[in-house]
């Protein structure tokens, strides 16, 4: 429709106007004079990308400015490159003309690290999706950012490889998002997460410049792991456009049971005797009442309603009586701790169809009520039943449910916060809920996000989570690689 | 022309947490990989556009009428929220707010009435029985139309010599004993474009213990429609055929086109508002079969006839997540001897079709269609089969862009062959 109307820089509020001034380090009045190159703008970026590859009516505006979050800033273009040449020629018109860019993938993250609150460019990977290569021998796959996370997993399988991370979003994020955010899942329990896997990336850096880092040896120890750096940064330091990715061979045999615990209590202190057995499963889950509730609305699968939690347990690895063995071995230490019952999944479908209902259970919470704060604190696995206790304590203190569940085997817990947030007396509970659950994390020797990131949501509890001398040094990181500070403004540090 | 501007309720959007679940089964999205040609973002623009964040504009309206109503996100929403029947609500606000002429005529003048659709499509016999259609594959003359209309042209099924309308008996006997009384539910598209296909329906249901009850006067399920935003047409004509298969008695209504079906049954719930209907609409809905669900669902003779062929199955989105109905098709197939059944990649992935978007959404349409006609090809099969007119003329078309040997068929129609041998 009418493409050119759209005016590129039109500010949705004076406050968040001199927000993306300061970021720049310029004045209102010179913000003012750039919105007469506008339309030059467009053009720019069209000539990079090719006019398919730029987006500006406000129906696209209106779209690209939320993630799975509830925060939502409307961008004032969206740009859709095909190759790192045009993210490198897309960053240098941005930091000629000070504009900042916010990276994102498929848009689910949880943190709102992919929120454009200053506007500007939102520089959205999904078409770079090719898979480039997978070698076999080296047991590694170059793929660009845009790759769906589960299109690589099938990828790999289908030549008798295994890409482990599994973000319950697996269907629904990109390699590239992963990265960025360090994406976890319940197979990280046994796996590690999803840095564990990068080799090697390309990243197009704050001035335009395309940055190759890593490489196909497992081992590396020249110079600094700058790999290890951009994982997890959040689009702050550079633009992640491919990635080298480690693979394993993949486990031919998995067994998966659902374990039911009358008490919450018990389920949380059988994790860490099962870990303690000597076993390793691949995931170790947990879910409340509410959470069983929920799922069972969505999807019919006849879970169990009559319980305060479950226990999602997978063995998994290449030698099928050793997978069995290690199951007997789970299942009688449930049983010895108090299960009510342990049902083994008969075949593949049931397996399945109880790992697509945990990895729905974060958006069918919604059912609840309009408005949900999923949180990813993290603590030692030792402080998991005190952790679940307290929660729930929480959740009496301030009268508004609080979901548990998570990869309790590694100590990531997803608590989550159901409210409604048109009651603004809601929210300031909800605010005052989610400063105590960081506290909690804190105290028992946790963090604050265990896969999710910090975005803008965590930002307050930086300083309290890391000190002073920790944040000085990532900020001068930061100042060294986006000394315009024109990458994700405004994102991981505290005011 | 309405008093009053119904609009779609807060409980349609208001729960959507934008977890992006729905972008990963959706076909637009995953053609042009933008949240504008997302579900999530169609919920989005519409919750923006409903509360006054946006304008009504017709951007936003064109992007509602990019969905396909291939129904994958309203299956796959976690919280409830059906996207795209949110979708088509918001076309229908938008002809309320501003009527287009063309629709009325078409949707409201031509469609709904059966001897003008036969009028309508009579060139398309001509077409054919003159032996003009040969006339320009044998000189070539395709080549010359423009792209569109050269596929367009590619979809068009064998036309019989006279609409089935006037060829079917108003009653055709069970044969030997009646066991059900069954309306046969006359699709326009199905009886038109696929004319002997509904003929076999209506055989293999007399095979099979129903008496036949073809009432003349049905006029079309109300389905184009709907998805051009006109629900006040879609219930004149429920009323209409509700009316009409009340004086049929019968116990059952058969269809063989997924998209009358799925309308059919959704007459209850499009007339729950009406205190006049609501009661007549939800018996009506209920009587509702497709023809492969009735057959499951009663003694079934085994065909005797073997047919050696590799046959596929291409689920119509609007029989399998607006019916529920995909394993009835299936087993129907597979009780024919010889006939080797293989499972179709995505079997139930959207073709593209999606009523006219080959039409008004060509490259979409056919970037949907290539993947659809990718997977057909690993198949290697004979015969692919669907029971909706909408696929089955867009995946002829797709065979034959991609130069495949496979016939497109009705499953019923196989049955059919396996009967006769």
């Amino acid at each position: 429709m009418c493409h050119c109307e759209a005016v590129l820089f039109r500010r949705s509020s004076p406050l968040s106007q001199g927000i993306a001034s300061l970021a720049e380090g310029r004045s209102l009045a010179m913000t003012q004079t750039r919105e007469k190159m506008d339309k030059s703008i467009i053009a720019q970026l069209t000539t990079i990308t090719g006019k398919d590859g730029v987006l500006s009516t406000p129906e696209d505006l209106a779209v690209y400015g939320y993630d799975a979050t509830f925060e939502d800033h409307r961008p004032d273009v969206v740009v859709l490159p095909r190759t790192s040449e045009q993210v490198s020629q897309a960053l240098a018109l941005a930091a000629r003309e000070r504009i900042p860019l916010v990276t994102r993938g498929m848009g689910s993250g949880l943190a709102a690290a992919s929120v454009p609150f200053n506007g500007g460019i939102a520089l959205t990977m999904t078409r770079m999706n090719r898979i480039l290569e997978i070698d076999t021998v080296n047991a590694t796959a170059h793929v660009e950012a845009g790759v769906v996370t589960a299109d690589l997993q099938a990828a790999v399988e289908k030549l008798g490889l295994f890409y482990p991370p599994d973000p319950s979003s697996i269907r629904h994020s990109t390699i590239g998002g992963n990265i960025a955010c360090n994406a976890g899942g319940p197979r990280c329990l046994k796996y590690g997460v999803t840095g564990d896997y990068v080799l090697g990336l390309t990243v197009v850096l704050a001035d335009g410049r395309i940055l190759h880092t890593g490489g196909k040896c497992i081992k590396d120890v020249v110079g600094y792991d700058l790999k290890a750096l951009f994982t997890g940064s959040e689009g702050t330091l550079g633009v992640i456009t491919e990635a080298l990715l480690r693979l394993i061979a993949k486990p031919k045999f998995a067994r998966t049971a659902l374990v039911e615990f009358v008490r919450l209590d018990d389920a949380s202190r059988t994790v860490n005797v099962i870990l303690q057995a000597g076993v390793v499963p691949a995931t170790l889950e947990l879910m409340d009442e509410t959470a069983i509730a929920c799922i069972e609305a969505a999807l019919h699968l006849g879970l169990p309603l009559d319980v305060e939690a479950i226990l999602l347990i997978e063995a998994d690895g290449s030698d099928e009586a050793a997978v069995l063995r290690e199951m007997e071995a789970v299942t009688e230490t449930c049983r010895a701790r108090g299960a009510r019952q342990v049902k083994v999944a008969e075949d593949e479908t049931e397996r399945a169809s109880l790992w697509r209902a945990r990895r729905s259970l974060s958006p069918s919470l919604a059912r609840k009520a309009p408005n949900k704060l999923g949180e990813d604190i993290t603590v030692p696995r030792s402080a998991i039943p005190e952790t679940v206790r307290r929660l729930k304590a929480i959740s009496t203190k301030y009268e508004l449910p609080i979901v548990i569940y998570g990869h309790a085997g590694d100590g990531n817990l997803h608590p989550t916060i159901l409210f409604d947030k048109r009651d603004p007396e809601q929210s300031v509970r909800v605010e005052q809920m989610a400063a105590e659950e960081f506290a909690l994390a804190l105290e028992l020797g946790g963090t604050l996000s265990g896969e999710h990131g910090v975005g803008t949501l965590k930002r307050p509890y930086m300083q309290q989570a890391l000190g002073p001398l920790s944040l000085e040094v990532q900020k001068r990181v930061k100042q060294a690689l986006d000394p315009l500070n024109i990458l994700n403004p405004g994102k991981v540090f505290p005011e | 022309m309405q008093s009053e501007v119904s609009e779609p309720s807060e409980e349609q959007y208001l729960n959507c947490i934008r977890c992006g679940l729905c972008l990963a089964v959706c076909p637009t999205y995953r053609e042009y990989l933008t949240e504008t040609a997302s579900p999530r973002g169609r919920v989005a623009l519409a919750r923006k556009g409903l509360e006054g964040e946006l304008e009504l504009s017709p951007n936003l309206a064109e992007q509602m009428y990019a969905c396909f109503d291939c129904l994958a996100c309203n299956e796959i929403c976690p919280v409830g929220i059906r996207p795209a029947d949110l979708a088509l609500n918001m076309r229908d606000l938008q002809e309320q707010r501003q009527l287009s002429g063309w629709k009325q005529t078409l949707f409201g003048g031509l469609i709904p009435k059966p001897g003008r659709m036969e009028a309508a499509t009579w060139p398309l016999r001509i077409y054919e029985e003159l032996g003009l259609r040969r006339l320009v594959y044998v000189l070539g003359l395709r080549r010359l139309l423009p792209h569109q209309l050269r596929d367009i042209e590619a979809m068009l099924p064998h036309m019989p010599q006279r609409p089935l309308r006037q060829a079917l008996p108003e009653i055709s006997e069970a044969n030997g004993e009646t066991r059900y009384r069954v309306g046969f539910f006359l699709g326009c598209a199905q009886s038109l474009m696929f004319a002997e296909e509904s003929a076999a329906s209506v055989r293999v249901l007399t095979r099979n213990g129903c008496t036949v009850v073809t009432p003349k006067e049905t006029v079309c399920c109300g389905m184009p429609a709907l998805g051009y935003g006109r629900t006040d047409l879609v219930r004149e004509q429920a009323r209409f055929n509700i009316a009409l298969f009340e004086k049929a008695n019968v116990e059952t209504i058969v269809t063989d086109c997924a998209t009358c079906g799925s309308t059919l049954k959704d007459y209850g719930k499009l007339l729950a508002d009406d205190p006049n209907w609501a009661a007549r609409a939800a018996e009506f809905s209920k009587k509702v079969r497709d023809v492969s669900e009735l057959l499951m669902s009663i003694p079934f003779e085994k065909p005797q006839g073997r047919l050696e062929a590799r046959v596929t199955y291409h689920d119509p989105c609007h029989l399998r997540r607006g019916q529920g109905v995909w394993k009835q098709p299936r087993a129907l197939l597979q009780m024919i001897d010889g006939l080797e059944f293989v499972e179709l990649p995505e079997a139930d992935w959207c073709c593209g079709s999606a009523g006219s978007q080959l039409i008004t959404h060509y490259e979409t349409s056919l970037k949907v269609l290539e993947r659809k006609t990718e997977n057909l090809a690993s198949t290697k099969a004979d015969y692919l089969a669907s029971g909706c007119p909408g696929c089955q003329m867009q995946l002829i078309l797709g065979v034959r862009r991609q130069g495949l040997d496979v016939q497109v068929v009705h499953p019923i129609a196989l049955l059919d062959i396996a009967y006769k041998k």
